[in-house]
């Protein structure tokens, strides 16, 4: 059973009105980004393969998952280039049709689904999601990405790990980990989709219902 | 979305949209990729239960529940226990028993899917009814419109032939009513229904005066046979009074397409050389149909727990 | 023989009194009459009718016992309050004999629940192409005066103009089912704005219109009796208002369901609701009850038509077209005649026994009298009803065979409690004695 503890550290936020709940604010937020976006560029400098930083980010492909996956693979590619100089391929894969739970949650809205022009083949890509939590989602990604194309290696960049794992399953870069408990609604808030950057962890009020896995 | 779809009334304008929407989305994921399957409906059952033979149609759905990993089960009614003697009712039974999750129904009878519905628990799509509707062939009309003019909202249709008997017609009004277009119908006046003023249309007994003003001319399967009751005298005279020939096609606007919902009879409503023009829709029509047809199974059974 | 007596009921909805049943008669009328040994039936608050009469009923027997028997629909007519019943000849074998008619005559007589009258047809196995032997019917133990294609038009103008012409040697009357055939050909529903957007193919106004038009003119010419089953459209009660002003001697009657249901009925797709001719319009089911009202049309006739499950459980096209109707008749009628105040309960007796009896000239003084007026030393064919009483109509419940019942889970007034068929009950407190 996973820690009840709070996960309320280090929670007052640095600027604006924090909602009810907020753990992690604007500024927090722009600070993880930041360094995920360094680690990425250190991690292209090590790819054996490429030779270069340049190369190694020339070969990347941050593939986001709607729906907040996809504006933080964008603002990751923005960063590398403020950081580096260097272009980022982003695409987007939605994984709605590759779900395994459609018959308990129901159907909704597909969002796009777009590639590099090139494809992703023998590119290293990195799934980019707002938050890790069962590891169902990164599931259905990995088997969207196998009938898409055949990538030399697939990497998992989350803003937010909240723990409680289904399936063997790890993020290769993480922003922040905040223990939760299974009762507990974490949602990451962004500019693109919510009109605000913030990261709220609330007390579930709906009796049996759980955090999207 | 309603559980079953049975006519375009079943779909008010949010889900007819989402409809396209998802169909949109489905042919973008699916696009320049080799495999062209998803595993959303991996363990489902889709019956494709066909009392008419309708080789395109089958073949549409069989394509789009296979794409989407369904089981597909073709249940063809002609040459089986069906054809006669066994009662639909008793069919419904069956497909029940064996678990089928969705009813894809074509049937001579119009309304035999509303029928099917009271009998089966899982979803009735209906593949075309007699003389009723056939409402994914409107949907996979309207996407065709979306694609090739940006929009179905405002858009200017005829709908041109044999409208009394014609079950796309009668989809294709009602959905496009919904989507925002104005819809004309034309045809001699044997050819409409008599109630036809209480639809949401237009009514032209004269082609040459709609087409400078339509967008989309959507052109009617019309049966030769039809001449021997009298609702035309011959071929020829429809042909040059109803048909779509290049003299026509010429007085569309230049960016309006032609449509058919197939098969076409060459050389009386449509001739061959708007059938194969740049204007004609005929072929995407057809790769249209099969994503919409995902979209809707997807709808109708990708959730909505039972 | 059982004598009664009925205490409290209201005749035609009048005052109180007692009415007393001895040897098939009604023997006395009046208040607090002694009759010692007689079954007492409480009737405060019941409306007495004479025994109602239905010029049109399908009893599929001989041919469809899976669907009704004359026993089974005889049940059914004394539940709804009958005392006869006109049997329709589109039977198997067709009843166009006198041995068809008279094995239904006596089967009925057997049954002992209603009198059971046939109906002859009009032509050869209903065909339409050569007369039956009409008059080898009307002198059969069965004594046919009706006589029906019913089923079918009788379509040839020439050979219905004979067969107006014959049927006066024994006073008899054609019974025309009109519908011209060539204008109805697939015809499922009635054609106007609902069959446009369903996709069934129309049964035109005009089709029965075109045929009233023609048989009044033709009736008129040979001074023959016609009578016109079943009318469903506006525009036959007005021919039939303009014939009748001409003095043709023509009658009419009406279905229950057409005075009720309309062709919305049909955008269920359940062919329970598929009859012929179809339900039409709100405006016909207007000038329907206007019809019967002032007495244009002349009679209600239920044109129960029992079908078997398999042939009502299937697409709209392939199934029979006919609908129960014995044992709701008289409550559809109070729903839309009596309770709006169209129709009183002597308006009541004479739609539904008087003129009914009249035309199938059962009105005489011989032993299937019928229609006659509630008095001392007439037969005692009566009907007790509770206006007051309304119940959901159960299809399972019903005494009919088959259950195809356009009212299933309709609420509807009136409560048959009684029914005596020359003075034996055959139903007591809501249930039939056999």
């Amino acid at each position: 059973m996973a820690s009840s503890a709070q996960p309320a550290r280090n929670a007052a936020p640095s600027s604006g009105d924090p909602s009810p709940g907020s753990v992690l604010s604007a500024a927090d937020v722009a600070r993880m980004v930041d360094r995920m976006a360094h680690q990425l560029i250190e991690r292209a400098a090590t790819d054996a393969d490429a030779g270069d930083t340049t190369a190694g980010l020339a070969n990347l492909v941050l593939v986001g998952i709607p729906t907040r996956g996809a504006p933080l693979a964008r603002r990751l590619a923005a960063r590398i280039e403020a950081f580096s100089g260097v272009t980022v391929d982003v695409a987007t894969v939605d994984i709605t049709l590759y779900r395994d739970d459609l018959r308990r949650r129901g159907v909704r809205a597909l969002e796009p689904t777009e590639l590099p022009a090139g494809g992703i083949d023998d590119r290293l890509v990195v799934l980019v999601d707002d938050v890790l939590y069962s590891g169902r989602s990164v599931r259905a990604a990995l088997d969207a990405l196998r009938d898409l194309g055949r990538p030399k290696a697939v990497q998992l960049a989350v803003l937010v790990d909240r723990g409680h794992r289904e399936l063997p399953i790890r993020a290769d870069l993480v922003g922040k980990n905040l223990p939760t408990s299974r009762t507990q609604k974490v949602s990451v808030r962004l500019v693109e989709t919510d009109g605000v950057d913030e990261v709220l962890v609330t007390e579930e009020r709906v009796a049996g219902r759980v955090d999207e896995p | 979305m309603k559980r079953h779809l049975l006519e375009a009334a079943d779909l008010d304008r949010d889900d007819a949209t989402l409809v396209l929407d998802t169909a949109a989305q489905i042919d973008q994921a699916l696009a320049g990729r080799e495999v062209k399957k998803l595993p959303t409906l991996r363990g489902r059952t889709v019956v494709n239960l066909f009392y008419e033979d309708s080789t395109r149609t089958r073949i549409s759905f069989e394509l789009a529940a296979k794409r989407l990993s369904a089981d597909v089960i073709n249940f063809s009614a002609k040459g089986s226990s069906v054809s006669k003697g066994e009662s639909l009712k008793d069919t419904a039974l069956t497909l029940e028993a064996m678990g089928a999750d969705a009813v894809v129904v074509r049937h001579s009878s119009s309304g035999a899917p509303h029928r099917l519905a009271n009998w089966v628990r899982g979803s009735v799509v209906n593949a075309g009814d007699g003389t009723h509707e056939h409402p994914t062939q409107a949907l996979l009309d309207a996407y065709t419109i979306r694609q090739r003019l940006g929009r179905v909202e405002g858009v200017r249709v005829a709908i041109v032939g044999d409208v009394l008997h014609s079950r796309v017609a009668r989809s294709n009004v009602g959905l496009l009513h919904t989507l925002g277009a104005e819809v004309t119908l034309v045809a001699p006046p044997t050819l409409l229904p008599v109630g036809v003023g209480s639809w949401p249309a237009e009514v032209s007994y004269d082609l040459d005066a709609v087409l400078p003003k339509v967008d989309v001319v959507m052109m009617l399967r019309v049966q030769a046979e039809r001449m021997n009751a009298s609702f035309f005298p011959s071929a020829r005279e429809y042909s040059r009074r109803y048909g779509l020939d290049a003299r026509r096609m010429g007085a569309l606007p230049d960016d309006a397409i032609v449509m058919h919902p197939g098969p076409m009879n060459r050389g009386m409503e449509i001739a061959a050389e708007v059938a194969d023009s740049a204007r004609s829709t005929i072929v995407e029509q057809v790769a249209n149909g099969v994503s919409t047809r995902m979209a809707v199974l997807y709808l109708l059974l990708g959730g909505a727990p039972q | 023989m059982t004598s009664y007596l009925i205490k409290g009921a209201r005749p035609l909805g009048g005052d109180p009194v007692d009415i007393h049943i001895t040897d098939g008669r009604i023997s006395a009328i009046g208040n607090s009459l002694d009759a010692t040994g007689a079954e007492v039936v409480e009737a405060a608050g019941l409306i007495a009718l004479p025994g109602l009469v239905d010029l049109h009923t399908h009893l599929r027997e001989p041919g469809r016992e899976d669907a009704e028997t004359v026993e089974t629909g005889s049940r059914a007519a004394a539940l709804g309050g009958f005392t006869a019943v006109h049997a329709m000849a589109n039977t198997d074998p067709v009843a166009d004999t006198a041995g068809v008619v008279e094995q239904v005559w006596r089967l009925g007589q057997e049954a002992g629940l209603v009198d059971v009258v046939p109906v002859g047809a009009v032509t050869v196995g209903l065909k339409g192409e050569r007369l039956a032997e009409l008059g080898a019917m009307a002198d059969s133990a069965a004594r046919v005066r009706v006589f029906s294609d019913d089923g079918h038009c009788v379509a040839d103008p020439a050979l219905m103009r004979r067969a107006l012409e014959y049927v006066k040697a024994f006073d008899g009357v054609v019974a025309q089912h009109a519908e011209e055939p060539r204008l109805t050909v697939g015809a499922q529903m009635h054609e106007g704005d609902r069959s446009a957007k369903l996709g069934l193919t129309g049964w035109p106004a005009a089709a029965e219109e075109a045929i009233i038009a023609r048989d009044v003119l033709l009736a008129e010419h040979v001074g023959a009796r016609l009578h016109v089953c079943h009318v469903s459209t506006a525009g036959s009660v007005e021919i039939l208002r303009w014939a009748k002003s001409r003095g043709v001697q023509v009658t009419a009657e009406v279905t229950p369901h057409h005075l009720l249901l309309t062709d919305a009925c049909a955008e269920s797709y359940d062919p329970v609701f598929k009859v012929n001719p179809p339900l039409r319009t709100d405006a016909d089911v207007e000038a329907l009850r206007a019809g019967l009202a002032d007495g244009t049309i002349d009679a209600v006739g239920t044109d129960h038509a029992p079908h078997a499950v398999e042939d009502k459980e299937s697409e709209w096209a392939q199934a029979r077209p006919g609908m129960l109707g014995l044992e709701q008749a008289l409550a559809v009628v109070i729903e839309t005649m009596v309770e709006p105040g169209r129709l009183d309960w002597a308006g009541v007796a004479d739609r539904m026994s008087v003129r009914p009896a009249a035309i199938g000239r059962l009105d005489g003084l011989g032993i299937r009298s019928q229609g006659r007026p509630i008095a001392p030393g007439e037969p005692a064919n009566l009907v007790l009803v509770d206006p007051a009483a309304r119940a959901t109509v159960d299809p399972a419940a019903l005494a009919s065979r088959s259950r195809n019942s356009p009212y299933a889970g309709r609420e509807l007034p009136g409560r048959i409690v009684a029914t005596f068929l020359r003075g034996t009950a055959t139903v007591l407190d809501g249930k039939a004695t056999r």
